[in-house]
């Protein structure tokens, strides 16, 4: 199990087109994939999860994954949050 | 219920509205109510058929939202395109669909119900963040969740729709009417809407009675009763009396032998007194109208109404599906001329995707509609292109307001023969194209279309509508919408003659062609050519058989001196009785005097 911090760090936050593309890359694994914040536990691959969250600007999710390609999703799903959802 | 029930007899009720569409129909009451369209804690039996609805309406949501993406992303911006994506994936969440799957199965509750209280939990957790992005957010999920309960709700409701009875409801869209008349509905009987809604419009073209704008029916009948459905007078008799019902049964009786004698006239051509001949078209809804359309003997189809397939199938036709559809109708009629009218949305009428105007009558309306999704445009005219290769087809433009609006059509009809030709695949290399007349500006523009084009088709509803400011939906202000105001006499008399100097063929496809008070008006102003509803065409032609050209030019002069609309309707009157004669006047006189 892969267990990682990460910070929202572009201006917009974890808004629809980042949830939605969040879900797409989280589906393309078979490992599970939640997301934790606030005391909330959402699974990562179901958007109207992910569209719960209310994750602004300097917030911190806990992204936590299990399974045989763990590490190939943490490298993928990691590497998005840290690009500002590709909106720096 | 208590036992004494069984000794109340019904007292017998009757109500006044507008007569809008003829016939006499006795049958049970159903009665919609659009509240059933909620999402109510209902214990359910059928769990497998449960689930299917329930797959059944995210599909459908889908498909409708899809619509929403593909037609018109540039129109709602791309943010909101964004949404609506989000909104698809919801639709494909694999936990949610299962949760919800699941707990169906184990609460044995409606499917509705479930989705509600499974996809408030979302909205709740999101509600308590004060963030408006956030509540925006929420609004979101809660636009699709009453996506898929409507659409639950709908296909559930749709299912247990009783056969042959008489609808009663506040007021009916077309697909309702549509739907309905599937069921072997008798009838149509609505609190709201008047003579030219489209529940009495569609009413007519399906030949059964209407009686609409009564106010209270939804209110006074009960589901199930016995109700009578007076279409010439306006009337709808609740619980009647034994007498009653026999003095019905006999009008049925002379409601028959007069379509008997339509039968007869049938075979006669439409030609006037002093040996003019009137071309007599119909208005074709649905294909379920082609029989009586033959049978009448109509010289062809005056004006397709090709919108209708969004309300019957509920997603963008392909070309393939509208080829089939037209060619089907070009074959049924046997080489006689077949006008296609591209899709007419907005307005009143459907749109195939959801947008919100605040001014639908001023708004994204027909031409200007297909102009902006013109892949879709594409795809009808190819259709209509190649079903020209079977029959007498012309192609028939809506709503036009400008003459950039005529060239810009023409040159996508000149792409698709291109494209055609280069397929091989035939068409008549004659295809007339027409514009449909409904706006004032365009009757001021004729002379400047008239190399573009080869005939005209007025649509008088529309065209009084805009030529007199009145919404025809309107109740507050519907006397105002005058058929015979002055203005609307002049402005069809400026068309008929604008039209004949520049060579151009014009036809009436309007309500007001198939109104017989207005046929000797319209003969006497110029009118060669009329397109009615299929059950108007007897009524119509026996005026014309009866009248002769003549004639209708002096009344026509009577008129020009009148200033208001009643004399303009008295003296109209007065010409039926003293020259033809008034059909449904006769029906009720014989009646009353047994």
């Amino acid at each position: 199990m892969i267990e990682r911090e990460v910070k929202i760090v572009n201006d917009a936050g974890l808004h629809t087109r980042p949830a939605a593309t969040l879900v797409k890359l989280a589906s393309k694994y078979k490992c599970e994939f939640y997301m934790y914040t606030d005391g909330m536990k959402i699974n990562g691959k179901s958007i109207i999860g992910v569209m719960t969250l209310a994750a602004e600007k300097g917030s911190t999710i806990i992204l936590e994954f299990e399974g045989n390609d763990e590490n190939d999703a943490a490298e993928e799903i990691i590497g998005y949050f840290e690009r500002g959802f590709d909106e720096l | 219920m208590n036992s004494n029930s069984d000794f109340n007899i019904k007292k017998e009720v009757i109500l006044e509205g507008v007569a809008a569409a003829h016939g006499i129909k006795i049958g049970k009451a159903y009665i919609f109510d659009k509240k059933v369209f909620k999402a109510i804690k209902l214990e359910i039996t059928d769990i497998d058929e449960a689930i299917e609805q329930f797959r059944f309406s995210l599909d459908k949501s889908k498909s409708e939202l899809q619509k929403i993406l593909d037609l018109a992303v540039d129109k709602i911006g791309k943010d909101r395109a964004l949404i609506f994506e989000a909104q698809i994936m919801i639709l494909d969440d694999p936990f949610l669909i299962t949760s919800i799957e699941n707990r169906i199965r184990e609460e044995k509750l409606a499917p509705a119900y479930i989705v509600e209280d499974e996809m408030n939990k979302y909205t709740k957790l999101i509600s308590s963040s004060t963030d408006t992005y956030m509540q925006e957010r929420a609004h979101d999920i809660e636009d699709i969740k009453n996506r898929i309960i409507r659409n639950l709700s709908k296909e559930k409701w749709k299912s247990k729709i009783p056969y042959s009875r008489i609808i009663v409801a506040e007021s009916l869209t077309p697909s309702d009417t549509i739907l309905f008349s599937k069921r072997d509905a008798q009838g149509f009987v609505t609190d709201f809407g008047g003579l030219t809604s489209h529940t009495a419009i569609l009413a007519r073209s399906l030949n059964l009675p209407a009686v609409v704008g009564l106010h209270d029916a939804t209110i006074e009948i009960q589901e199930e009763d016995l109700i009578i459905v007076d279409g010439y007078y306006g009337r709808v008799i609740v619980n009647p009396s034994e007498n009653t019902l026999m003095k019905y049964e006999r009008k049925i009786k002379i409601v028959t032998s007069i379509e008997d004698e339509f039968h007869d006239l049938a075979q006669k051509p439409a030609i006037t007194k002093d040996g003019h001949s009137i071309e007599l078209l119909g208005n074709l809804d649905v294909e379920q109208e082609i029989p009586m359309m033959k049978e009448h003997n109509a010289d062809g189809i005056g004006l397709v109404r090709t919108e209708q397939v969004f309300v019957d199938n509920e997603i963008l036709p392909t070309e393939e599906m509208q080829f089939e559809r037209y060619l089907n109708i070009i074959q049924q009629m046997q080489g006689k001329e077949v006008v296609i009218r591209v899709f007419d949305v907005g307005g009143d009428k459907v749109l195939p995707i959801e947008i919100k105007e605040m001014n639908p009558f001023l708004g994204w309306r027909g031409i200007r509609f297909l102009l902006g999704n013109k892949p879709y445009f594409k795809d009808q005219l190819r259709a209509i292109i190649r079903a020209s290769a079977f029959g007498k087809v012309k192609l028939l433009l809506p709503m036009v307001t400008t003459v950039t609006e005529v060239k810009e059509t023409i040159t996508l009809i000149d792409n698709c023969k291109n494209q055609l030709r280069s397929e091989n695949i035939s068409f008549d290399e004659n295809l007339e194209v027409g514009v449909m007349i409904e706006v004032p500006a365009m009757v001021v523009l004729i002379q400047r279309i008239a190399h573009l084009i080869s005939f005209l088709s007025i649509g008088t509803n529309d065209l009084i509508q805009y030529l007199l400011a009145v919404d025809r939906t309107n109740e507050i202000v519907s006397e105002l919408y005058q058929e015979f105001h002055p203005s609307v006499i002049d402005t069809l008399g400026n068309i008929f003659k604008t039209a004949a100097e520049n060579n151009l063929k014009v036809t009436l496809c309007g309500e007001m062609a198939g109104d017989t008070l207005a046929t000797p008006l319209l003969l006497g102003l110029g009118l060669r050519s009329f397109s009615v509803s299929p059950s108007s065409i007897p009524y119509i032609k026996k005026i014309i058989n009866n009248v002769s050209i003549q004639d209708c030019q002096i009344l026509v002069d009577q008129i020009k001196k009148l200033d208001t609309h009643d004399e303009i309707m008295a003296i109209l009157n007065n010409f039926l009785k003293t020259n033809a004669l008034s059909i449904e006047d006769k029906i009720f006189e014989e009646v009353n005097d047994k």
